[in-house]
């Protein structure tokens, strides 16, 4: 039976600065949706606002699994509903293992009664591992650490295999991965794609969206939903940018690419410029 | 300074019992020439030995608190019984032992026999067959072991060569001390070339002096010899005698090799004061694998002294200093030879204000020409409540030496949280992962039975750091 992720009006602070500001969106499994929109305009925020990092304050709004208040749950009582967040930047944790720290993941999601058998666990991790194509000696590396760019994606993809969610967020997957890689990561989302999975695939790149078959597509701008449709949206995208979108809704660009810009520290100066 | 006091300062003592056993030998409260001559006369021992307790007794008089770490000046010398020898039908009993007690042994899992050992009911294991196997083959090896008493009657000559040499009476006042009343400890002498392939762990040595307050530990490491050493256990140890300063001293010969691991877990009203020293002649390599989880008050940096050309000394260690505890630990490197080498790992933890120092001297003398030493000193801070300084001491005394140093101090990040949880573990099992990991460097040098012991100690400390 299909499930539901129903978001509805949500709005969402960081540090008292509204950065979403009316999301609607419904997800079903067996639908793979994505969010395509310019730099800074919220898309990262909503995908940790799903999984519920504790950075963001929903102000307004609702997001249901099932008719679930998600909103009430903790981010690992999310996690163990079935919902899965793909990070930008995964964490490097030293001195945990791969294996030690999947396991323990997928037996967070078993009652106190049931255990995990090893060997059906190790030829599975294999299996994820070699599907992949990732290094063999990849479980008993400590998590992350000391992966390159690439290697970190693809094991947010293997960890989810793993963790076999309902709901799979994947935010910037493609950031770092070469045109192999991106292959195999695309491969591998469409095989999990069936009547227990569904994606919400987040990219300012269209070329993630060659390998992945996508039956929405949302463009994101100064906070909302702006246009949805389906993939010849993307090609649009990709002959044309983003500009003719914000022509045809009157936005300013500093409307929505409004981050602080970088300031660069005391290095950078220059002195005969200063004090004046 | 009262026991009233000290028992303020460390709150409600979790862990303490009272027994009823009947001793045979007492010396009674307080420190004086007769009560470390009596001491020895119990021990029959040679007069060299009476000796030497009573020229390390003066000098433990003269001598000051150490003039660095946390203020010493609350203990009350006279307040200590210094010798007690329990009757040979001990009269604990496991019923008495507390419930919360029996309880943390069965979360560590430990075996009913080890229980009434570590609680103090029984004053051996069981006698089994494992243990007897292994004193035989030592034996057919020419290795010496046994408790330290035992030692000095019967390898008198070996003892006298080396007793209070690497760590003499006059080092600190707490070895003074531990010179004056010390008794029990082990005594280990590994013959040239004999190379100890299984882990010497100190509860193969029955029917010696249980644990103690003064502990004597000599060991010696010949030429080309190689030894494995693990003293006392991950499990909690409870005592009622509170002011614990033990000694340690090491030779490694020319190639020898030797490794000590200790994982110290006193009860939390304990003063734990400990001087650990380590000589390594050429090419010979000690390391010190240390773990201190438990006490009111530590202090333990354990020392190489690399006298040989190429010796080399690595120390390994984690502290965790919860509510009402203060680890100030480290290590020593003292290189005085060409080539030597020195690694210092030291991980600390704290949390519930708790206080964990990391405090470690790096010396190259003239002659250390081509020295090398790495100290690496990472701490986590589990709240806002809780302190640490990391204080290290480097002195280089020639031009071709080099010292590097890293230090690291953290809080555990949200978003290492984030990402854990993310997974479906609950922020208790995130912390504790997190923490695990840390002391991974650590836990992976100790025998599998002490690191799942250690893993399952940490997480019994780690309940209730967070909300």
């Amino acid at each position: 039976m299909s499930k539901t992720l129903e978001i509805k009006d949500l709005h969402v602070n960081v540090e008292d600065k509204e950065i979403l500001k009316g999301i609607n969106l419904t997800i079903k499994t067996g639908e793979v949706h994505a969010i395509m929109g310019p730099n800074g305009t919220g898309k990262s925020t909503l995908a940790s606002t799903i999984m519920g990092h504790f950075k963001y304050q929903v102000t307004k709004g609702t997001m249901e699994l099932d008719g679930e208040n998600l909103l009430d749950m903790t981010v690992d009582e999310r996690s163990r509903k079935g919902i899965f967040l793909a990070m930008q930047y995964p964490n490097e944790i030293s001195g945990v293992t791969n294996s030690d720290f999947i396991k323990t993941a997928m037996q967070a999601r078993l009652g106190s009664d049931e255990h995990i058998s090893l060997f059906k666990f190790i030829k599975e991790m294999d299996k994820a591992v070699s599907d992949l194509k990732m290094r063999s000696d990849l479980p008993h590396r400590y998590l992350n650490e000391g992966f390159s760019g690439g290697e970190k994606k693809r094991n947010e993809i293997l960890q989810m295999k793993m963790l076999k969610p309902n709901f799979a967020i994947l935010d910037e997957i493609d950031s770092g991965l070469d045109v192999d890689a991106l292959r195999i990561v695309g491969e591998n989302i469409n095989n999990m794609r069936g009547e227990d999975f569904g994606a919400l695939v987040i990219t300012h790149y269209e070329r993630l969206l060659d390998y992945i078959d996508v039956d929405y597509v949302h463009i994101m701008m100064n906070g909302q939903i702006v246009r949805t449709g389906g993939k010849e949206l993307i090609a649009k995208i990709d002959a044309l940018g983003y500009d003719w979108l914000k022509e045809e809704l009157g936005l300013e660009d500093e409307e929505f690419d409004n981050r602080q810009h970088v300031v660069l520290g005391s290095c950078a100066r220059n002195p005969k410029t200063e004090n004046k | 300074m009262s026991n009233e006091k000290i028992n303020k300062i460390i709150g409600d003592y979790k862990y303490g019992f009272t027994t009823e056993a009947k001793d045979v030998v007492n010396t009674g409260k307080g420190l004086s020439l007769e009560v470390v001559e009596a001491i020895s006369r119990y021990k029959h021992e040679p007069s060299w030995m009476l000796e030497f307790r009573k020229k390390a007794y003066l000098k433990f008089i003269e001598m000051e608190q150490p003039n660095f770490g946390p203020n010493l000046d609350f203990i009350d010398f006279n307040d200590y019984t210094y010798y007690i020898k329990s009757s040979e039908s001990v009269e604990n009993s496991w019923e008495k032992v507390p419930e919360n007690i029996k309880d943390t042994f069965d979360k560590l899992g430990i075996p009913e026999a080890e229980k009434k050992y570590l609680a103090g009911v029984s004053t051996q294991f069981e006698s089994e067959v494992v243990y007897h196997n292994t004193l035989k083959e030592l034996e057919e090896l020419g290795v010496l072991f046994c408790d330290t008493d035992t030692a000095v009657r019967l390898y008198p000559d070996l003892v006298k060569e080396y007793f209070g040499k690497v760590v003499p009476y006059s080092d600190n006042k707490y070895a003074a001390l531990n010179s004056a009343v010390w008794s029990g400890g082990s005594f280990i002498y590994v013959p040239k070339g004999v190379k100890l392939e299984k882990p010497l762990q100190s509860y193969f040595r029955i029917n010696s002096e249980q644990m103690g307050q003064f502990e004597r530990t000599l060991i010696i490491v010949d030429e080309g010899a190689s030894l494995n050493y693990v003293e006392g256990c991950t499990a909690p140890i409870y005592s009622k005698d509170s002011l614990h300063a033990a000694v340690v001293e090491i030779y490694v010969k020319d190639h020898g090799y030797c490794r000590y691991s200790t994982v110290q877990n006193w009860s939390n009203n304990i003063v734990n004061l400990v001087t650990k020293r380590a000589i390594c002649s050429a090419y010979a390599h000690m390391e010190w694998i240390d773990g201190n989880i438990g006490s009111m008050l530590n202090m333990k940096y354990p020392a190489c002294i690399l006298n040989g050309e190429g010796a080399k000394g690595t120390t390994v260690s984690i502290a965790f200093a919860g509510s009402g505890q203060i680890q100030d630990t480290g290590a020593k490197m003292i290189h005085l030879a060409p080539n030597t080498t020195s690694t210092i790992i030291s991980k600390s933890i704290c949390r519930g204000g708790g206080v964990v120092n990391y405090r470690g001297t790096v010396k190259h003398s003239p002659q250390a020409v081509n020295a090398r030493s790495h100290v690496e000193c990472d701490t986590i801070i589990l709240d806002d409540k809780s302190r640490s300084d990391t204080i290290p001491f480097n002195f280089v005394q020639n031009q071709k030496a080099r010292i590097e140093h890293e230090a690291t101090v953290s809080k555990v990040s949200e978003d290492q949280l984030f990402y854990l949880m993310s997974r479906g573990l609950t922020e208790s099992q995130a912390l504790e992962m997190i923490v695990m990991g840390f002391i991974e460097p650590f836990s992976k040098e100790l025998p599998m039975e002490y690191a799942i012991e250690l893993n399952q100690l940490i997480k019994l400390e780690m309940t209730g750091s967070i909300g």
